[in-house]
């Protein structure tokens, strides 16, 4: 196959699933911020967030197999997983690498979800707070060159943005009841920590 | 307060005396005397556990219908079976919690059970440890009891057990002494409730079977392991053979802890304090229900006949309100000890109790809405917790509603016409725990 | 009805896990019905065949795992 259709193929499902991460990332904040509307209540928002992710999975293993497969690069798919090994820019690919493996440890952790504690689930559920950083600046400093470029700027600056803004809600002062009625729970019923004979 | 006289401690082949079958004077002992060497005298040693038959105490606690004496009354050999089995499947030693904190304000008989016999609560305590293959005794009490105390006492007046017990303080909580809410405690020092999901039978302190028993339920299961389950039932009655502690309190001229045999005339009980049956009374405790003396005279004191009856026997109090007594005023205050004594960890218990408090109080002030939204939030609120205290509450609310809305509906039109009686001073204890009504939070649906 | 499974299906929640999300609701309200403060009303029984799918996506879709299908013997 052409080579120049796979590497343009690469860069443009690598942008694509920087959308789609970006989106995934908004809306799992969404969820857990309990964001839902009338016409798009929050069973919708996790829906959204699940269905996205498989889509972008599927844009990244095409975005993998393309940039492997189009042999410009020294790249194989070892390098997919173990990252800073690659003979073509270690650091920048490096960094797409070690995003891969958190989302195979978020995927895995929540095909499993049911079978493992809540806490377990939700300390690698958060390393998304880590991938989504990593996979941003893996498209920033590759030195394909398309990196650099404004359009490629305006898509990163765009996705932070949006990003921050889910987070600016996320962190606004949890004014739910039920979270508010808990919090008097530890003034109530301090926890002890010192205790003879247990 | 004490039964028949009780026959003269002899010997009987070098023995001490049985109590006479037909006593009632079992788990206090009459006059002085709760050291390890009165205790050896007027019952004896305690028989070694039959330990390599496993099942051996749940068959004779089987055979004596002993069932638990802190509020559930669920049949203690089912659940020594139950740990028994536990120990079998996880090959680990089972962990026996004698629960002695009686957290229920109405009830005092624990408090004098230990105060008076405290060796009968350890022996049964070691008797369970060592039929459940349990290689630890705790004595869960709140932190500033004087029974923590007297335990200490207790445990080193007599010989060595062979087994680690210790005498834990828990916070003074109502929530704290709830079974789970204990394991979870010695477990991780929070005093709460730990829910159903986790059966403490199995997996509880240290991650180990655990069996929790009331004292009071300990003692009786120490007088079955000595006399057997032919004693135990020669009192009482045959559906429930042998006796319970009762917690007498109110506007009774003696105020006290009686110990009776099940079956016995609520009349005849409260004659033991001085009182006769009339007007109201809160029976069970605090989660207990209200009942119209006059109506229940006859009714013989037993679980089963109490609650065919519409009363409950719950925790083992009977308070008797004063003439002129309002169930509404005490129900509103039980209400509010209830809102504020939850662990706040489940949505229906933290937002429902404060709103039923709220409507009972309304109710009380003349609010005629109250009723409806009483009848709406009370089957919403029933069951849906992690443990019991929600439907505790909503018992003890429902009874004061049908009481209001039945028999003394007279009162509940004079609430209405008035916002309010004037009633005596309240009755129903309540502890130290009663907090002001700031306290509460009325949670509204996002 | 011919029940094939000798087993039924019914919900449950852990009221100390529960958060009130809602969600649970959301994806199956035929069956799941949010009390006045948003905690979760469960129905008692076992759940009709039809609703299991959606049972188990009302499952998976609490943020905090509290709702959960039990395997229940039917008698």
């Amino acid at each position: 196959m052409d080579t120049q259709i796979l590497w343009y193929a690469s860069r443009a499902t690598g942008a694509v699933s920087l959308v789609l991460f970006t989106a995934v990332m908004v809306l799992g904040i969404a969820t857990a911020g309990r964001l839902g509307f009338a016409g798009f209540p929050r069973a919708a928002v996790l829906r959204l967030h699940r269905t996205l992710t498989l889509t972008a999975v599927a844009f990244i293993a095409v975005h993998i197999v393309t940039a492997i497969g189009d042999g410009y690069v020294d790249l194989n798919y070892w390098d997919v997983l173990v990252p800073f090994g690659a003979g073509f820019d270690p650091l920048w690919i490096g960094l797409g690498a070690v995003a891969i493996d958190l989302l195979i440890a978020i995927g895995i952790t929540s095909a499993l979800r049911r079978h493992l504690s809540v806490a377990v689930w939700r300390v690698v559920h958060f390393s998304a707070y880590a991938m989504w950083p990593l996979a941003l600046l893996h498209g920033f400093g590759n030195s394909g060159g398309d990196g650099h470029r404004p359009w490629m700027v305006a898509l990163d600056v765009a996705c932070v943005t949006a990003v921050l803004a889910a987070l600016a809600y996320r962190l606004r002062p949890d004014g739910h009841p039920d979270t508010m009625a808990r919090r008097t729970a530890l003034a109530v019923h301090p926890v002890q920590n010192s205790g003879a004979g247990r | 307060m004490s039964g028949p006289a009780r026959a003269p401690a002899g010997t009987l082949n070098g023995r001490a005396a049985i109590p006479r079958a037909t006593s009632t004077a079992r788990l206090l002992p009459v006059g002085a005397g709760s050291s390890w060497a009165d205790h050896l005298a007027r019952l004896g040693p305690l028989p070694a556990a039959v330990t390599d038959a496993p099942g051996h105490l749940a068959q004779v606690l089987h055979a004596s219908g002993l069932m638990g004496r802190g509020g559930a009354g669920f049949p203690t050999g089912r659940k020594v079976s139950s740990v028994a089995a536990a120990v079998l499947r996880s090959r680990t030693p089972a962990v026996v919690l004698a629960n002695c904190c009686e957290g229920d304000p109405t009830s005092l008989k624990d408090r004098v059970l230990i105060e008076r016999s405290p060796q009968l609560v350890i022996d049964g305590a070691l008797h369970a440890a060592a039929a459940v293959d349990a290689d630890r005794v705790v004595l869960a009490v709140h932190e500033h009891a004087p029974a923590k105390a007297q335990l200490l006492a207790a445990l080193a007046d007599r010989p060595d057990p062979g087994c680690e017990v210790t005498v834990v303080g828990v916070p003074s909580r109502y929530v704290a002494s709830e079974a789970t809410a204990l394991v979870r405690y010695l477990n991780t020092g929070d005093a709460r409730p730990a829910g159903k999901m986790v059966p403490i039978w199995e997996t509880g302190v240290n991650g180990r079977p655990t069996l929790v028993d009331n004292a009071e339920t300990l003692a009786q299961l120490a007088l079955i392991a000595r006399f057997g389950p032919a004693w135990f039932g020669s009192v009482g009655t045959v559906a429930e053979p042998g006796t319970s502690l009762v917690t007498i309190g109110g506007a009774v001229p003696r105020a006290g802890v009686v110990e009776v045999a099940h079956g016995t005339p609520l009349r005849a009980v409260l004659a033991r304090a001085g009182a006769v049956p009339a007007g109201w009374a809160l029976i069970g405790g605090l989660a207990g229900r209200w009942v119209e003396l006059p109506a229940f005279a006859e009714i013989g004191y037993s679980t089963g006949e109490l609650a065919a009856a519409g009363g409950t026997r719950g925790v083992g109090s009977i308070i008797v309100l004063p003439p002129g007594g309002c169930v509404l005023t005490e129900t509103v205050r039980i209400l509010r000890f209830h809102a504020n004594a939850g662990a706040r960890q489940c949505g229906p218990c933290m937002f429902g109790l404060p709103a039923i408090a709220a409507d009972m109080a309304a109710l009380a002030g003349g609010d005629r809405g109250a009723l409806d939204r009483l009848r709406r939030r009370l089957p919403v609120i029933d069951g849906r917790g992690a443990c019991g205290h929600p439907d505790g509450a909503v018992a003890v609310a429902a009874s004061a509603l049908s009481v209001l809305t039945g028999r003394d509906s007279a009162h509940l039109r004079q609430h209405r016409r008035a916002r309010g009686c004037q009633p005596p001073p309240s009755v129903v204890p309540l502890g130290a725990a009663e907090l002001s009504p700031r306290s509460l939070s009325t949670g509204v649906r996002s | 009805m011919k029940t094939i499974a000798r087993k039924g299906v019914v919900l449950r929640v852990d009221p100390i896990a529960c958060r009130a999300h809602g969600l649970c609701a959301e994806e199956l309200p035929e069956a799941i019905g949010l009390d006045e403060w948003g905690y979760p009303i469960l129905p008692s029984g076992p759940l009709p065949r039809e609703f299991l799918r959606r049972a188990r996506a009302a499952a998976a879709a609490c943020p905090v795992l509290a709702l959960r299908l039990q395997a229940q013997a039917r008698r």
